[in-house]
């Protein structure tokens, strides 16, 4: 793609310096003689911003660990003492923790960016890959840095992300183990956690000098996916891309600038300004906002799947979600890559981002709040009130055959005359039946607006009645109704459909529109 | 050696080709074993394996009463049963469990010895995603309710309702003397 090099040193020092190690004929080929095509819009501006974030997360990261203490008694302290006590320890961390946030941001557009004009197709597949690794390493790093302030969030976020591994079957457990350092998220864990979060964001250093490397050698896509034809569908990175990555990240840094110094927290939660305390849970526990689409499609298992339980199958979707990031460039059977040309693509796509946007919101609900509802939840109490109670046991002459006997004597107590039976099973073959007979039957209904809420009044209105019912038959009345956990169940089959149905079938099925003759030609060459 | 280059060309097997097996293999072994170490020492270490158990003293928990101990670094419920729990979970032992156990198995003791119904020790963290449950204050069953995604618990430490798959864990546990236990 880039050619031959064209950089030619002007003084001494440089052409001394570029027969020993060409390091200035690298840069210029890459950052300034670099062909990049001319109709690049803003989207293509997110890869400096990202290596932006990445250097400020790096030099934040390691003056914040001058100050820090990973020590379970200590932890919480220090990172308040860095904002109280240490000169512009507040910016620092402040940046820090915001900047998490932003590189979170500015990914998920990199990805989209991606997705949407088809990046990742031939011969941008490892290219791809690659962003998907420094993604996947992005979220350990993150989660990893998290659970560093030690606040309670810290704390019960890493808790429960160990104790999705322990999911796994056989294994599970000794990993669990291995990656906590012992038996519970303690001091062994937060020591390894804070040397893991500050070795990871190298590791990415490393693997995005590889994505440049493969971005360089395949060359840029851009916003029609046609393959660059000739030199004058190009123009040089410097100038051209270097401003243009300039202005977005100045404005990206705006933004930025914005969170760090009006609302440094906002994007945090508040219970992460509470210690860690391994006795108490927080009322609800929730990942940071960039990975709440995952944990959304976590909790939408709320089944089993065969030998499979719902715990599991949540963790296997999670990791699967962005498992098959890394097999689309063989989902996607379409030849065009950019969705500008792909009439059908582009709704389902419109769609997909909906869905993540709608993921993340799930992710930050309760499960089991109700969204919509058939109606009221009602119950029917009715006992007997001032009846002659009797009991006496009964027995089975088998296990099997016991629902047969229970029903047999509640048959025979009724036609006796009884008003009311309860049978109880105390053993194998055992139990107690107990008849109620005179006395005043009495009904109450009661209604609440969740399952829950109406238990609670249940409970309420038996022990309202207390002493004058010897037992209850309660008759639930409970409507359909629209859960957080059934919306986000109808988003993650879209979020899988989409990559392993809609994506393939429709490659094969969809028939693009036009590219124009004065884009897919090169005319410029071709005209006589 | 012109022997040997011969072989080669014909496709068989020589000496050479031994001698890389057996090189990479011995190669392969010895990263292995150099890798182990550097993989194991993230492992629950000595000390932290030695407070693997914790002593209780029963005397200072009254009946209906509970306290939460450290194990392992994680919390343990230990229970003093009152008459009417005891009733109410052996009374359930044939109800419609998630997880069907009878109360008596819950609270073997670690050697297979039946314990004593008073005692119930158990894991405080909710089976669903680890969160450590309150007592009664929630609970439609009298036991124990996990304040983050409502799973409800009896008497028992048993499932009733709400997403955890599992009734509470036992804690392994031993009575070393009337009133002492050992968990772990």
């Amino acid at each position: 793609m880039s050619g031959p090099s064209t950089y030619e040193p002007k003084s001494g020092i440089t052409r001394w310096l570029d027969r020993r190690l060409p390091i200035l004929r690298l840069t210029h080929d890459s950052f300034v003689a670099y062909p990049t095509p001319r109709n690049l819009n803003y989207w293509w501006t997110f890869g400096a911003m990202l290596s932006l974030c990445l250097i400020v997360q790096i030099v934040t990261g390691i003056v914040l660990a001058m100050h820090y203490v990973p020590h379970i008694d200590m932890a919480f302290a220090s990172v308040q003492r860095i904002d109280r006590d240490v000169p512009f320890g507040w910016l620092i961390q402040n940046i820090h923790s915001v900047g998490a946030s932003m590189f979170f941001l500015a990914v998920y557009i990199h990805m989209f960016r991606g997705l949407y004009y088809g990046s990742y197709k031939a011969p941008r597949e490892l290219l791809w890959i690659l962003g998907c690794i420094i993604y996947l390493l992005m979220v350990a790093t993150g989660f990893l840095g998290y659970t560093l302030p030690w606040g309670q969030m810290s704390f019960w976020g890493a808790t429960v992300i160990t104790n999705l591994l322990g999911a796994l079957p056989l294994v599970g457990e000794s990993i669990k183990n291995w990656l906590m350092g012992g038996f519970s998220v303690d001091q062994p864990t937060i020591n390894r956690f804070f040397s893991l979060h500050y070795l990871l964001p190298f590791v990415i250093a490393g693997v995005v000098a590889l994505h440049v490397w493969a971005l360089h050698e395949a060359g840029q896509n851009n916003p029609v996916g046609v393959d660059v034809k000739s030199k004058a569908d190009t123009v040089p990175f410097t100038p051209h891309a270097t401003i243009k990555d300039l202005f977005a990240t100045t404005l990206f840094v705006i933004l930025f600038a914005v969170f760090v110094f009006y609302m440094p927290d906002a994007l945090g939660h508040a219970d992460n300004f509470i210690p860690a305390n391994p006795l108490q849970t927080p009322p609800e526990i929730v990942p940071e906002w960039y990975l709440l689409p995952f944990y959304a499609i976590l909790r939408a298992f709320d089944f089993n799947i065969g030998p499979i339980d719902s715990k599991l199958a949540g963790v296997l979707a999670m990791f699967a979600s962005i498992g098959v990031l890394f097999i689309l460039p063989w989902l996607d059977t379409s030849r065009v890559r950019s969705m500008r040309y792909r009439p059908i693509a582009r709704q389902f796509f419109v769609i997909f981002v909906v869905v993540c946007v709608f993921l993340g919101w799930c992710g930050g609900q309760n499960p089991g709040n109700i969204l919509l509802k058939a109606g009221q939840f009602t119950a029917t109490l009715s006992w007997v009130a001032e009846g002659q109670l009797s009991e006496r046991s009964i027995e089975a002459p088998t296990a099997a055959q016991w629902q047969e006997t229970a029903d047999a004597a509640e048959a025979e107590a009724r036609s006796q005359g009884a008003d009311m039976t309860a049978v109880t099973r105390t053993g194998e073959t055992t139990g107690t039946i107990r008849v109620v007979t005179g006395g005043n039957p009495e009904l109450q209904t009661v209604e609440a607006s969740t399952p829950d809420l109406l238990e609670e009044h249940i409970a309420e209105m038996k022990a309202e009645v207390g002493q004058a019912a010897p037992f209850y038959t309660v008759v639930r009345s409970l409507p359909p109704r629209f859960t957080v956990t059934n919306f986000s169940q109808v988003l993650t089959l879209y979020y899988f459909l989409f990559f392993l149905v809609i994506l393939p079938i429709l490659g094969l099925r969809e028939r693009p529109d036009r590219v124009p003759d004065t884009i897919a030609k090169p005319i410029a060459q071709g005209a006589p | 050696m012109a022997e040997a280059a011969h072989n080669t060309q014909d496709g068989e097997t020589t000496r050479r080709d031994f001698i890389y097996i057996a090189g990479a293999s011995v190669a392969a072994v010895g990263v292995a074993a150099t890798i182990w170490p550097f993989i194991d020492q993230m492992n629950p270490a000595a000390d932290t394996r030695a407070l693997s158990t914790t002593e209780v003293d029963l005397a200072a928990v009254p009946e209906g009463q509970q306290i939460k101990v450290m194990w392992q670094g994680k919390p343990v419920f230990v229970r003093h049963r009152t008459a009417a729990e005891i009733a109410s979970a052996q009374r359930d032992d044939f109800a419609n469990l998630k997880d069907p156990q009878t109360d008596a198995d819950r609270l073997v003791q670690e050697n297979g010895e039946a314990g004593q119904p008073a005692w119930l020790i158990l894991q405080a963290s909710c089976t669903h995603l680890g969160c450590v449950p309150t007592f009664v204050e929630g609970s439609a069953f009298g036991g124990w309710f996990c304040p983050c995604h409502g799973s409800d618990y009896d008497t028992s430490g048993r499932i009733r309702r709400g997403p955890a798959p599992k009734n509470l864990l036992v804690a392994p546990y031993l009575f070393t003397g009337p009133t002492a236990i050992r968990i772990g």
